[in-house]
């Protein structure tokens, strides 16, 4: 008995037009994929993407070359090197980060006494060679002047969780 | 002994001892800020409090001596309790600025604050803010950070002896100052940075420039006297960040001077990090190693053996030194010197050039006679030694010599260097003082050892000896005061004129005359070497383009101290090994390597490959290189010979602090290395203004 019912499975094709219609019911749903890059995903405030590194509304650069975001960066991607400025206040002479290397964990801006050092909601940063991946402190200041607003947002949204 | 009981386990400590040196030894670790072991007890920070029976209250245990039956709890509620309470009221002004202050990673408060502390802070009102105090360009001060230990104070009053720094105010009022807001006066002063158990006072030629979890650390020993501190090198990548002491008791304690600790920035300037060679115009020009040897060549064949000599600096390593002496032996030259300064000693054993009492035995002594000698800027640490010993016995202390401050008393005998054939002769207070001591001591400083007359004043001395019974069968008092760290590895090796051989001085007329035609100078830049022959060949060999390179006509380059593996002996006769930190800058390579390279080029190989066949060599020729990390002090035979002593003033090797009006002998440059750093130059500026300061009061 069950093997004339297989039978009569396989000669009307049952399954395959079950499958097409489950295609037909996904035709009239709304559309999952999303058309990039004129179309863009939702991000979450805590996402980490591209470093920046911000300054204080006044225009002083937050970064105080404590370096612990070199200490705990377990890639080793950070590169510091510090020594007074000329008004006596701590400050990077040097702060690079090998992009190459980074594993975006997010441990540099958890560490960060100053939230100076952040990963920033932008993660279109593909270049053509290598070296346009190591950053120096020019680049990830003016990536921080250039996403602050979207930064401070997050940073402002996650706050009551950190 | 005492007997007490700690955490219920019995312990035996030494009579005298303190409650918290029990519970260390019981294996308690109690927590403390303002008790250091080198220093006087000031119980002021209140940490270190432990709960004793019959007490009603937590005692202070560094402040508690240890008695008899004392029961001891270090581990109750009650002390944590207290413990996190005392930390509390601490953090209360203490600022929230770990992440830019340079002590972070390396703080005591820091440390004792996660293992004693509460998490968090109850304190809601305003801190206290400090004004920061100007203590000179080696130290930097955030006196908000300060939490009145009174470690620095001690310290500067009682190792270094200069009470200039002291606490005004009481309670949250109170602030550690300079008084005149000058720069502390010492060549020790560097130590309160290591002292200080917060970032109240860190080191401003540091300042921001590295993290402790950063630095890689090689212990090695100091070549910036003859003291030989033991010392560890922290460095990151191929640069040297920082100096520290290392405890040793025998040597330098817990302290070194400020010239070894600051000296460093000097090591990457400049540098000597490539050959040059002097050529048609004139000048030096960059030249590689084959050229610069195919020069040094033809010149040592154009030269006849006799027409060859060498001279070794105060920095040379006794390997390099040793090489260049075999190669000097292989050349057939007898003309060979390690005293640039022109000091008659070394010839007559060991026992007459040794700092035969060791640094140790400076404790022990109970009568010092300083002839010639300037121990504060000759060996500051050492000057901390008998300071210690002046303040906790009735030592006393006579000089012979230039008067500078060295302080404590000292009963002065003037500077005519005669005076020494009178007491010789009359006898007078010296004598019967040194006579009734159980430990006398002579030391003899370079001043004495480079006059014309120093024969006579080593005779006399010799004399002197004799009559106060100063070597006995377990006392050997006396002493010489050496100034470079080369100078007893090179008497030792025979560094000397061999068998007709010249000395610095014939050496440096013989080339003024021509007789001299090729001389190899390993790192001798005390010298004036412009006047000599116009066909004289010098080559030099060195780390630092200064005065040596500078009148060269074929510069090698060498490593400096940090650079190589090497050996240096103290003044004791100590022989210690320094170790690597860092590699030279380009060129430039060890100075065995070179004279070995050379050695190849003029035909006459050396008989070493690498470091361990030199050393091997070195101390099967010398066995005494083989003891290593041991004072090796010797009877001193009947030293000098009959010589009328001149009554030309007795001066020191270093005068003092800026070298008064010429700077050319001042503590804070001696040497090729320490005159090309910044840090230094700065120290001598600095204490200039201080002493205008001093004038125009």
């Amino acid at each position: 008995m069950s093997s004339l019912v297989a039978a009569a499975r396989s000669f009307l094709l049952l399954e395959i037009i079950k499958g097409l219609g489950l295609t037909l019911k996904y035709l009239f749903k709304p559309k999952a994929t999303l058309n990039y890059p004129y179309e863009k995903g939702f991000i979450s405030p805590r996402f980490r993407g591209e470093h920046a590194l911000r300054r204080y509304p006044n225009g002083e650069e937050r970064c105080i070359a404590c370096k612990l975001c070199e200490a705990i960066c377990p890639a080793q991607a950070i590169t510091i090197e510090s020594e007074p400025r000329p008004d006596n206040s701590r400050r990077t002479t040097r702060y690079d980060i090998d992009m190459t290397k980074c594993i975006y964990c997010g441990f540099c801006q958890e560490a960060c006494p100053v939230d100076a050092i952040v990963e920033g909601p932008n993660f279109e940063f593909a270049t053509e060679t290598r070296e346009e991946l190591y950053y120096d402190k020019e680049k990830l200041l003016s990536n921080g002047d250039r996403w602050e607003t979207e930064i401070a947002r997050n940073l402002a949204a996650d706050a009551r969780y950190r | 002994m005492i007997t007490l009981t700690v955490d219920g386990n019995e312990v035996e400590v030494e009579e005298g001892s303190t409650v918290l040196q029990a519970c260390e030894a019981a294996g308690k670790e109690v927590p403390r800020f303002c008790y250091h072991e080198r220093l006087s007890i000031a119980g002021n920070c209140r940490m270190c409090l432990v709960e004793m029976e019959r007490s009603p209250k937590p005692v202070a245990s560094c402040a508690m001596p240890a008695g008899n039956g004392m029961v001891i709890k270090t581990d109750t509620p009650l002390v944590k309790k207290a413990r996190e309470g005392v930390m509390e009221f601490m953090l209360i002004n203490h600022p929230l600025d770990c992440p830019i202050c340079d002590q972070g990673g390396e703080c005591d408060l820091q440390d004792q604050a996660m293992g004693y502390g509460l998490a968090d802070s109850r304190y809601q009102e305003e801190k206290r803010a400090v004004e920061n105090k100007n203590m000179g360009p080696l130290i930097s001060t955030i006196m908000t950070r300060c939490i009145h230990c009174t470690r620095c104070v001690r310290f500067a009053t009682e190792v270094a002896g200069v009470p200039e720094l002291g606490a005004i105010g009481r309670g949250e009022a109170m602030e550690i100052t300079t008084y005149l807001e000058k720069a502390l006066a010492s060549e020790l002063s560097g130590n309160v940075v290591d002292l200080c158990p917060v970032g109240a006072l860190t080191s401003l030629p540091y300042a921001y420039k590295a993290r402790s979890w950063e630095l890689s650390h090689t212990s090695t020993i100091d070549v910036m006297d003859a003291v030989g501190s033991h010392i560890r090198v922290d460095t990151r990548g191929n640069e040297v960040m920082r100096v520290l002491p290392r405890i040793n008791d025998d040597i330098n304690e817990e302290w070194i001077s400020d010239k070894t600790r600051h000296h460093i920035d000097g090591l990457a300037s400049q540098r000597i990090d490539r050959p040059y060679m002097r050529g048609a115009s004139g000048r030096l020009a960059e030249a590689n190693w084959d050229d610069v040897f195919a020069a040094i060549a033809k010149a040592v064949k154009k030269a006849q053996p006799y027409e060859i000599a060498a001279l070794a600096g105060d920095l040379a390593d006794a390997e390099a030194m040793f090489a260049l002496k075999t190669l000097m032996d292989t050349l057939g030259s007898p003309h060979m010197d390690c005293r640039q300064d022109g000091s008659v000693i070394g010839k007559q054993g060991q026992g007459g050039y040794l700092f035969n009492s060791t640094i140790a035995g400076l404790d022990e002594a109970d009568a010092i006679f300083l002839i010639g000698a300037n121990p504060r800027h000759e060996a500051a640490v050492m000057n901390a030694r008998i300071r210690q010993n002046w303040l906790n016995s009735k030592l006393r202390i006579f000089r012979l010599g230039e008067a500078v401050d060295l302080t404590y008393p000292v009963t002065e005998l003037g500077t005519d260097a005669s005076v020494l054939e009178n007491l010789v002769s009359k006898g007078g207070p010296v004598i019967s003082a040194l006579k009734r001591a159980k430990r006398p001591m002579i030391i003899l400083g370079a001043g004495a050892l480079n006059r014309k007359d120093s024969a006579g004043i080593l005779s006399s001395v010799s004399m002197i000896a004799k009559t106060v019974n100063l070597v006995t069968p377990e006392w050997n008092g006396f002493n010489v005061l050496h100034t470079a760290a080369s100078r007893v590895a090179g008497l030792m090796m025979a560094f000397l004129p061999a068998k007709g051989g010249k000395a610095t001085a014939d050496i440096m007329k013989a080339m003024e005359k021509g007789d001299i035609k090729l001389l190899f100078n390993l790192g001798a830049d005390e010298l004036d070497f412009s006047k000599r022959d116009s066909k004289t060949t010098m080559i030099y060999i060195g780390s630092h383009g200064d005065h040596g390179a500078e009148q060269a006509d074929i510069v090698l380059p060498g490593a400096a101290w940090s650079e190589k593996d090497a050996i240096y002996v103290n003044m004791e006769g100590r022989v210690q090994h320094a170790q690597k930190a860092n590699f030279p800058p380009g060129d430039a390579r060890e100075d065995w390597a070179i004279l070995r390279a050379l050695s190849a080029v003029l035909g006459k190989t050396l008989g070493f490959d690498n470091l361990d066949a030199l050393r091997a060599a070195l101390i099967s020729a010398y066995p005494v290189f083989g003891n290593v990390d041991t004072a090796q002090p010797a009877r001193p035979k009947v030293l000098g010979r009959k010589q009328a002593i001149s009554d030309l003033p007795l001066t020191t090797a270093i005068t003092s602090a800026n070298g008064g009006s010429d700077n050319s002998r001042n503590f804070y440059m001696t040497c090729s290395i320490s005159r090309a750093s910044v840090t230094m130059a700065e120290c001598v500026k600095a204490f200039e203004a201080n002493n205008d300061v001093k004038a125009a009061e």
